[in-house]
């Protein structure tokens, strides 16, 4: 059975559609930069990857402790610590078989030029398929999931991405941390966006009774795993209904049946994210079984599936 | 650079080394990974099949045995994960990713001193096994619970093992003591150190080694979901000596470029 899928949004003729082998790709922050997957399967048979979070100079990130298991899933507030975007195009970008699998940079900026620099920067690079604009972030003073709760400054980094990115198509990655993510998911598509992505984290903590102390130094983090996967399907629901470019879907997918579920809700792709922590061959292993689930449903192609959830 | 394979093995055994009323030290004994090679220092992530989703991390394991029977893994009973694979019983299945991270340096001719901190003393059992002179391998081994709560026999046979129980907190700073003249004297005879334990236990030692300039190893302990380099749950910060100078005073995480690490390539003071 034929797994391609083709991101492209009507109307947006100037730039490239996203075309994915299969539906699956990574998340930012659980796949590395895709080499430390290498030991566990073959990285060109995914959708695509999703690489950690970008931003123009290096960050160091959060102290520790930085990460906590919680039921069914885990808080992070690593923070964004990354190595910063040039010394990701000079090490880890060639490392990549960019040509056999699309290459997505998500950046992360503290002001709508930053951002537009960043998107000016990957999108000129052969191996960057396309640009996510992480607005979501819910470990960073500034910015992050602030651009994220304001439908004004959710246009505005989307349309300075927009402008610098060229005929790269730009995802913004939205977050559940808000009263109706409709209104910023509206804001991001009149601002020019080519896909949105949904979920980031959800807002959460964990306390340690005895010690009467936080379990992440930051006090409070981002949940994700299978505990934010009902909240992943109803965002992906909602915002899906609300605009008419693609949604790629993600919150707490560790199997091909969910993979299944986000498209139902109306998903065009989806993201697996913690799953990777659990098992590093989690991505691979959903890849491979999608065929055999789809023909056990009588799902002859996916774009039957995508949205056909009966209400 | 050894490559991990991620594998599903079977349990073959699970042998409690406490007493009852102790708390609990296990060995687990899994079958034969058919790794190509590891080190004594690397380690392996594991997850039982039984866990469903309820517990979203694997656990990080030091290596302490890999014999044509099997893979040996000696833990001990800590929090929600381990109190579960204690339950683990000969038939169950488990996945592990690994060998992961670095190993301790082997210096045959070189005086050796191993520092172990209660369960710390896991990797030092696969590090004996393959030195090969282990008559120069002495090991100094703290620990709060009885000895037998440790598979001592086969280590006390190979090498020198000087025992330090603490009974009460006032028994530390004689055990520190302890350490600063161990590790004095190894460096009058231009030895090596290797230390794991806990994180106050590491701190110490790494301060002695640079104080004293004995050269030594350190093996972290860190909380970790991926073990593979991408959570970067677990970084520790790196000295100005750090070899890669872009990452020169910088966290760099502490499955890949560790757990064992060069005491002055890492900084470990109190919030580094």
């Amino acid at each position: 059975m034929d797994m391609e899928v083709k991101l492209h949004p009507a109307g947006h003729d100037g730039v490239r559609p996203l075309s994915l082998k299969n539906p699956v790709m990574t998340a930012s922050g659980t796949f590395g930069c895709g080499a430390e997957f290498m030991p566990y399967g073959n990285i060109a048979r995914l959708g695509g990857i999703v690489v950690k979070g970008l931003s123009l100079r290096a960050r160091e990130g959060n102290p520790l402790p930085r990460i906590a298991e919680t039921p069914s899933g885990m808080l992070n507030a690593v923070g964004l610590q990354n190595d910063g975007v040039e010394a990701f195009i000079r090490h880890r970008l060639p490392a990549l078989p960019w040509q056999d699998v699309p290459v997505i940079a998500n950046i992360y900026a503290s002001c709508a030029e930053d951002f537009g620099e960043l998107a000016g920067i990957l999108s000129a690079e052969d191996g960057v398929a396309a640009v996510e604009v992480n607005i979501s972030c819910p470990n960073v003073r500034e910015g992050g999931v602030l651009f994220g709760q304001d439908p004004v400054m959710a246009a505005k980094v989307t349309g300075a991405v927009k402008r610098r990115a060229g005929t790269k198509p730009v995802i913004v990655k939205l977050s559940p941390n808000v009263t109706d993510i409709t209104v910023i998911a509206r804001a991001a598509e009149d601002a020019g966006a080519d896909m949105l992505a949904c979920i980031n984290t959800v807002t959460g903590m964990a306390v340690d009774l005895e010690r009467r102390v936080p379990l992440l130094a930051n006090i409070v983090g981002g949940l994700s795993g299978p505990a934010i996967k009902p909240v992943g399907l109803r965002c992906v629901w909602q915002v899906s209904r609300a605009v008419k470019i693609p949604v790629i879907g993600m919150g707490g997918i560790s199997s091909a049946r969910d993979v299944l579920e986000y498209i139902l809700v109306g998903a065009h792709a989806v993201q697996v994210g913690t799953a990777s922590f659990s098992d590093p061959a989690a991505t691979f292993r959903i890849v491979d079984e999608l065929p055999g689930l789809c023909r056990r449903l009588g799902i002859e192609r996916l774009d039957d599936l995508r949205g056909a959830l009966k209400v | 650079m050894i490559s991990p394979a991620r594998t599903d093995l079977t349990v073959a055994d699970n042998v409690p080394f406490s007493q009852p009323g102790e708390p609990g030290f296990f060995a687990l004994m899994l079958e034969n990974p058919g790794w190509v090679s590891w080190l004594p220092g690397q380690f392996v992530m594991l997850r039982p099949h039984g866990w469903g989703s309820e517990l979203t991390w694997a656990r990080p394991f030091s290596i302490s045995r890999v014999t044509p029977q099997g893979l040996v893994l000696f833990y001990q009973v800590v929090g929600r994960g381990t109190s579960r694979i204690a339950k683990l019983v000969s038939g169950d299945k488990v996945t592990i990713w690994g060998p992961l991270g670095t190993g301790f340096a082997v210096e045959p001719a070189r005086p050796t001193l191993l520092l172990a901190g209660g369960i710390g003393i896991a990797p030092f059992y696969g590090y004996a096994d393959r030195h090969p002179s282990p008559e120069h391998l002495s090991m100094l081994f703290g620990h709060r619970q009885i000895s037998d709560c440790y598979p001592m026999d086969s280590l006390s046979q190979i090498i020198d093992v000087e025992h330090f129980r603490e009974r009460t907190p006032a028994d530390i700073p004689v055990f520190q003591d302890m350490i600063r003249a161990r590790m004095k004297a190894c460096r009058s005879k231009d030895g090596l150190a290797l230390a794991c334990g806990p994180m106050p236990f590491l701190r110490m030692i790494w301060e002695y080694a640079l104080e004293i300039g004995l050269r030594t190893q350190l093996s972290l302990e860190q909380r970790m979901a991926c073990g593979v380099g991408a959570c970067l749950g677990c970084v520790t910060r790196t000295s100005m000596h750090w070899a890669d100078a872009e990452k020169a005073g910088l966290p760099v995480q502490t499955c890949t470029s560790g757990p064992v690490f060069w005491a002055e390539d890492i900084d470990l003071k109190a919030g580094a």
